[in-house]
């Protein structure tokens, strides 16, 4: 049947908070607040043009230039502009630096702020109460059983971004890696390296 | 408020579970859920209102659903809030019931306060959390109320959320990034945390 290679996408009931998402945007658009047509571009620059790949290019400058590195641990919004990467969520960015000796770690445990100009939108597990709860915790334990494990004598420092400071990790460059380009460096930078639930 | 949203420090929950190449959005509702929210924000519908709505979930159906009905539920909460909609027009069109965060039970405030715009504290600052229990909504979370920390980062002056949700005015204060140990959070050995607080959130160690 035809049913079983589309999956349930056009055929399946809606369920209770699709209808209340289309009551709801049926409403805003009566009143003026929603104009799909306008606010569309928006959403695909959220969902398509920012993301990890942001981030990975700011890590990458900061492994391969030292002065840009410095400007970076200083002033992490303005050296991010300069890559030209900005805007909502990412207004009052602070880098925090990997060391042999520290291992930082980015948590949200009153709702989900996240730095989206250089990450993008937030994963779930980032936003789950378990992860919340957990992370300030014992952080320690939550990395290992993410596979992320920080050696003993490292200390991992948390932070819980609770006011209006964004956080970007920026990982301790990989091994091996001298004669790469930023290009290449760009591409071993991961998403959860600099969220601080990976180490490269 | 002591909300369920509060969650740092909260135990029994289980692991974190990861989902391998995850979407932006897991369907069609949720992308329309997002792009709903981000124009009644752009719209200024929302001001003030979001996170406190969010808050105001009932905690069994805040920790049972999904993200982004949070964010449908807030979005609809603050439309009716600020009188864009009427709770009547939501049931009616949905056919039932619209399901809302809980009211608002927080004081209106009359006047902001005094805002200041100059660090009181300085790096390497002891400092203690205050400790208190507002109706509304506050950037403090619990875990770190009634402790005591160090002062390592001095950040910028901004509206105290506390303020802003629940008067007019506006107050603007200097923020800060505060260490705790974790002897002093949790009575053990562990990982410090840093939080980031407001000025009014923090008073002298021994005060």
């Amino acid at each position: 049947m035809a049913e079983s290679s589309q999956p349930h996408r056009h055929h399946s009931p809606t369920t209770p908070v699709e209808e209340r998402v289309e009551a709801l945007e049926a409403l805003l658009i009566e009143k003026g607040v929603l104009d799909p047509a306008a606010i569309d571009a928006v959403i695909e620059h959220y969902e398509h043009r920012i993301g990890p790949m942001n981030g990975a290019k700011v890590v990458a400058r900061a492994w391969s230039d030292p002065d840009y590195r410095a400007r970076l641990l200083k002033d992490g919004t303005a050296a991010i502009a300069e890559l030209g990467f900005g805007g909502p969520e990412g207004n009052h960015m602070v880098v925090l630096e990997n060391t042999p000796q520290i291992h930082n770690a980015v948590v949200c445990t009153l709702c989900s702020c996240y730095p989206w100009p250089v990450l993008g939108l937030p994963p779930n597990w980032y936003k789950s109460p378990p992860y919340r709860a957990r992370m300030v915790r014992e952080p320690r334990v939550v990395l290992a059983e993410m596979g992320c494990h920080v050696p003993a004598d490292v200390e991992i420092r948390v932070w819980d971004s609770s006011a209006e400071v964004r956080y970007l990790v920026l990982p301790e460059r990989p091994e091996g890696t001298d004669g790469h380009t930023e290009e290449d460096l760009a591409a071993l930078v991961t998403r959860d390296s600099m969220i601080g639930v990976a180490r490269l | 408020m002591d909300g369920i949203h509060d969650l740092g420090g909260v135990q029994g929950f289980g692991a974190v579970e990861v989902e391998r190449d995850e979407p932006t959005f897991h369907a069609d509702w949720e992308r329309r859920a997002f792009r709903l929210t981000m124009a009644a924000m752009m719209g200024g519908l929302l001001a003030g209102r979001f996170r406190h709505a969010i808050e105001r979930m009932d905690p069994a159906w805040y920790l049972s659903s999904p993200y982004y009905e949070h964010w449908l539920t807030a979005t609809a909460t603050g439309a009716v809030e600020a009188g864009v909609l009427s709770e009547a027009e939501l049931d009616q069109r949905l056919g039932r019931t619209f399901a809302l965060a809980r009211p608002i039970r927080a004081p209106v405030l009359a006047e902001p306060g005094t805002s200041s715009a100059r660090h009181r504290h300085g790096l390497g600052s002891a400092v203690r959390v205050r400790e208190w229990h507002p109706l509304g909504h506050t950037r403090a979370p619990r875990y770190v109320q009634g402790k005591r920390g160090t002062v390592v980062r001095l950040d910028g002056v901004f509206s105290v959320p506390d303020v802003e949700y629940h008067c007019t005015g506006r107050r603007t204060e200097p923020t800060y990034s505060v260490r705790f140990e974790a002897t002093e959070l949790w009575g053990e050995a562990g990982d410090p945390v840093h939080v980031d607080l407001w000025e009014s959130y923090l008073e002298a160690p021994d005060g």
